[in-house]
């Protein structure tokens, strides 16, 4: 397999295996996470797949401890050079998940921007975002939120060149190419048009998040009376 | 245990961090100025990784319910027990019923208490840092407040050992080499390593960037410092992949204006990113408060390690001597 190592502070070194967001790219950063499961260097913190890269977050006393005579830098990069041998992985099975979209009006602020940016009627981008076939890539940027692959390009809006200081649970929204759902109340730079009263996590649950690496997602319109009695049941 | 008296600005329970979780986007939190934090652990014989309160510019006010070990670390936040100033960087005795409180930040905007045997948290996802925007984790999930209580765990050998040696001198005249208290600055000077997206900076940006001086802004806190300074902005605009990302990592959003990312940062992010800093100056932007002018300088990935390392073990041998001290 293909692919590039960097440094990225001087605690995590970055995999990059470059590409297109796609499923084939998907597979060599899965092919890769489920390798590095598997070996359990213990030299690894942890590492975080995202849409072309895998960072992962080592010790360097740890790795000094193991190999004292070479910056801990190149050890691992040492270590990681025999995944240069692998293929990627073609054969894991993805689930399917429903969100149901409460799209505009106050739920959706940008819903418009995204419209008039793209010459497009509101009602035309509701219809094409959930009309997409979505793939998730990634789960990051706040516990449990998905990054999804799959967006037509026709919606397709840059971030907010000023990120907003709030945006509440549930927002799903569009920055350039991708889009995504945010689970909790957090600051962001995404362009939101809608929002789903489905718990994206849930701390308790092992894993925490509803969502995962290679799921595939159907995202369903539902009316404000839908999600607020959704809401409601969901506690 | 103690009992809050006054909450102070924001007085959170961390400890090193919440790892192993980032890839279902669980951030690690932690406190933002960790070497402080381990300093005042092995100055009370706890583990490095118990948790202590990080105390946020104003103090808390608070109230020891038993006789204890306790060492402050970190910005000197000018700490009292009982209307008394009390030294920092060293074991300190507290009488059952004494009142720790804070005043002016003289230097630095951050310090930790440490007590012997470490705050009594649930672990949660392995850990005792709070992550206050999921509620989550250290105390109840938030900052304190008034009158809440926090017990404190079971002392370990070396704790009970320090605390009957300065139960009967009620002081130590004795406290950690300024070798390795961090040496905060009113307008450090970071370093830094060029970061993935360097590159794609234009040229007037990129010198701009070393050039200048940047004030870290009152929208700061522990996700970020957002700074004021020179626009930095792309040669050609373009649409970044988001990638992971941790403390240090300075990214920039189109606007141009610089946000260091911290404990709490998002595990992933979309901006560009033009540097990070070393961890060794980790303690040094933890401790820098808003208002503060600060600049960048370069610095090699390898010195980067070894600065690291050469740390490491400093501390190592104040584990060691402290050890000594009390046998």
């Amino acid at each position: 397999m293909d692919f590039t190592l960097q440094p990225h502070g001087d605690y995590s070194i970055i995999i990059d295996v470059g590409g297109k967001i796609n499923e084939t790219t998907l597979q060599r950063v899965q092919t890769i996470t489920s390798y590095l499961e598997k070996k359990k260097f213990d030299w690894i913190v942890e590492y975080v797949p995202s849409f072309q890269t895998v960072t992962i977050y080592y010790d360097p006393i740890k790795v000094a401890q193991i190999q004292p005579l070479i910056p801990p830098y190149d050890y691992v990069s040492q270590q990681l050079n025999s995944l240069h041998d692998f293929q990627a992985q073609t054969n894991v099975i993805p689930r399917t998940i429903t969100i149901p979209v409460c799209y505009g009006g106050e739920l959706g602020p940008d819903l418009q921007h995204v419209a008039d940016f793209n010459d497009l009627s509101t009602e035309e981008v509701i219809d094409i975002h959930a009309n997409g076939s979505y793939l998730v890539y990634m789960i990051g940027f706040s516990p449990g939120f998905p990054y999804i692959g799959g967006m037509s390009e026709r919606i397709a809006t840059p971030r907010r060149s000023s990120p907003r200081s709030q945006i509440p649970a549930g927002a799903v929204g569009i920055a350039g190419i991708q889009t995504g759902i945010y689970p909790l109340k957090t600051p962001g730079g995404w362009q939101i048009i809608g929002q789903t009263p489905k718990k994206l996590f849930i701390p308790s649950k092992i894993p925490p998040s509803l969502l995962k690496a290679g799921d595939r997602i159907k995202f369903s319109p539902i009316t404000y009376q839908e999600f607020v009695s959704w809401k409601g049941e969901e506690g | 245990m103690i009992t809050v008296k006054k909450p102070g600005l924001l007085t959170t329970v961390q400890d090193l961090g919440r790892y192993g979780f980032q890839k279902y986007g669980v951030i690690t939190s932690g406190a933002m100025d960790s070497l402080a934090h381990r300093l005042a652990n092995l100055l009370v014989g706890n583990l490095e990784s118990v948790p202590t309160l990080e105390i946020t510019m104003l103090g808390p006010s608070l109230q020891f319910q038993a006789d204890s070990l306790v060492a402050i670390c970190g910005g000197d936040l000018t700490p009292e027990l009982d209307g008394k100033p009390i030294q920092m960087w060293r074991p300190i005795f507290v009488n059952k019923g004494s009142i720790l409180q804070f005043g002016l930040a003289k230097h630095g905007c951050r310090a930790y208490l440490a007590v012997a045997g470490g705050f009594d948290v649930p672990a949660i996802m392995g850990s005792g840092s709070t992550y206050m925007r999921a509620e989550l984790g250290g105390f109840k999930g938030r900052a304190l407040a008034k009158d809440d209580q926090i017990p404190f765990r079971a002392p370990s050998e070396t704790s009970k050992r320090m605390f009957q040696y300065i139960a009967k001198r009620k002081d130590v005249n004795w406290a950690i080499s300024s070798i390795i208290q961090p040496a905060y600055q009113k307008e450090p000077c970071i370093r830094v390593m060029k970061g993935r997206h360097y590159d794609k900076f234009s040229k007037d940006s990129q010198a701009n960037f070393w050039a200048s001086p940047f004030e870290i802004t009152p929208q700061s806190d522990r996700m970020g410092y957002r700074l004021k300074g020179p626009a930095l902005l792309l040669e050609k605009d373009e649409e970044m992949i988001s990638e992971a990302v941790h403390f240090g990592t300075i990214q920039v959003p189109a606007d141009g204006n610089l946000i260091i990312l911290l404990a709490d940062s998002q595990t992933v992010g979309g901006y560009p990113k033009i540097a990070q800093i070393a961890s060794i100056d980790f303690s040094i932007i933890a401790q820098t408060k808003p208002g503060s002018i600060i600049r960048f300088i370069e610095i090699p990935h390898i010195e980067a390690q070894q600065l690291l390392l050469m740390r490491e073990k400093f501390i190592q041998e104040l584990k060691h001597g402290i050890a000594q001290k009390f046998l």
